[in-house]
């Protein structure tokens, strides 16, 4: 019996040894959005100039699934999400919208110029304000909007093929059922 | 001790280090015209979590979400908030994690509480374990013997 008292704290040792290894292998960049299950903050951008697309505002988000896309065209990963962004434009069930984060004016419309325009409408947060009320902290930030116009997910980082697969689409089918 | 010929170049260094310190990352140009109101929101970044670089607060970050937060701080101050309205609508936006002090609440008892309840059972457990060793026998009497042996060793020493 003695034997088995001798062994707690090595136990107790292996399994806050084992808490500590699960937090630490991830990844602390990847912060939890304060958002979700919660409606879009309200906020109305004005439209990028010369983009071909108008503004958006919050109240547009109701009546379909949206991807609101948070990008820069100082942002690299950007562009490496840009060809998934155009292809999501053509599926049925999903509207994308943009939000042009803290770039100067003419800026985001070259981005789109150079690279495509996958969005039916974009706002442009030239003072970083509707990221703040978003909870973003870099870009490039997706996140998908259910048809109550309610954050349901938030993507931080440029989306890969693997999470367009396995966690993006299969979202936007539930949502849209 | 240093020698005269490096005593000037360390002087220098370390008065320029010195003379360095007070960089700040807050800009002239964000500062408040009033004073008080300016300390407040110095006081207040501090406790902001810089979610870019998540060791520094705000009052310390080069990074530009840092600098909007302090611009946010500063006018919401401006306006009238409180500190803890100010911190309450950072947290609604960026969860607790923006703060640098999380809140005591059941899922951070561990971190305010363990490392101190740790120390606790750690000492708990060496008291009782010090207790229950077998007491140390005071010196029991030699048997003459042994006071012999000793007496020949010790006169054998001396």
């Amino acid at each position: 019996m003695r034997r088995l008292l001798y062994l707690l704290p090595l136990l107790a040792f292996l399994a806050i040894a084992a808490w500590f290894a699960a937090g630490l292998s991830r990844d602390p960049s990847r912060i939890p959005s304060a958002l979700i299950d919660r409606p879009m903050p309200a906020f109305a951008l004005p439209a990028v100039a010369d983009s071909g697309v108008p503004g958006m505002a919050t109240a547009d988000l109701r009546g379909h699934v949206t991807l609101v896309n948070v990008f820069a065209s100082w942002c690299v990963p950007c562009r490496s999400e840009h060809p998934i962004l155009l292809r999501l434009a053509h599926e049925p069930n999903v509207v994308l919208y943009g939000i042009d984060y803290k770039d100067p004016p003419a800026d985001g419309a070259k981005f789109l110029h150079e690279f495509g325009n996958p969005y039916a409408a974009i706002g442009a947060d030239t003072d970083g304000r509707a990221g703040i009320d978003l909870g973003v902290y870099g870009v490039p930030e997706t996140f998908v909007v259910d048809r109550d116009g309610r954050i349901r997910h938030k993507q931080v980082g440029p989306i890969t093929p693997q999470t367009l697969q396995e966690t993006i689409l299969p979202l936007i089918a539930q949502l849209s059922k | 001790m240093i020698r005269r010929p490096y005593r000037l170049r360390l002087a220098v260094i370390a008065v320029t280090t010195l003379l360095s310190l007070p960089a700040l990352a807050v800009l002239p140009s964000e500062m408040l015209s009033d004073p008080a109101l300016e300390a407040r929101a110095r006081v207040l970044s501090k406790e902001v979590r810089c979610q870019v670089c998540q060791n520094q607060n705000i009052d310390d970050s080069a990074a530009p979400l840092a600098a909007d937060l302090r611009r946010l701080i500063r006018e919401r101050i401006t306006a009238g908030d409180t500190d803890a309205e100010i911190l309450d609508f950072l947290v609604k936006r960026y969860g607790i994690y923006i703060l640098m002090r999380p809140p005591v609440e059941p899922s951070t008892w561990p971190l305010w509480f363990g490392p101190a309840a740790l120390l606790a059972i750690a000492s708990l457990a060496l008291i009782v374990a010090a207790r229950r060793r077998a007491p140390v026998n005071p010196a029991a009497d030699l048997t003459p013997e042994d006071e012999t042996t000793l007496r020949d060793i010790l006169e054998r020493r001396s």
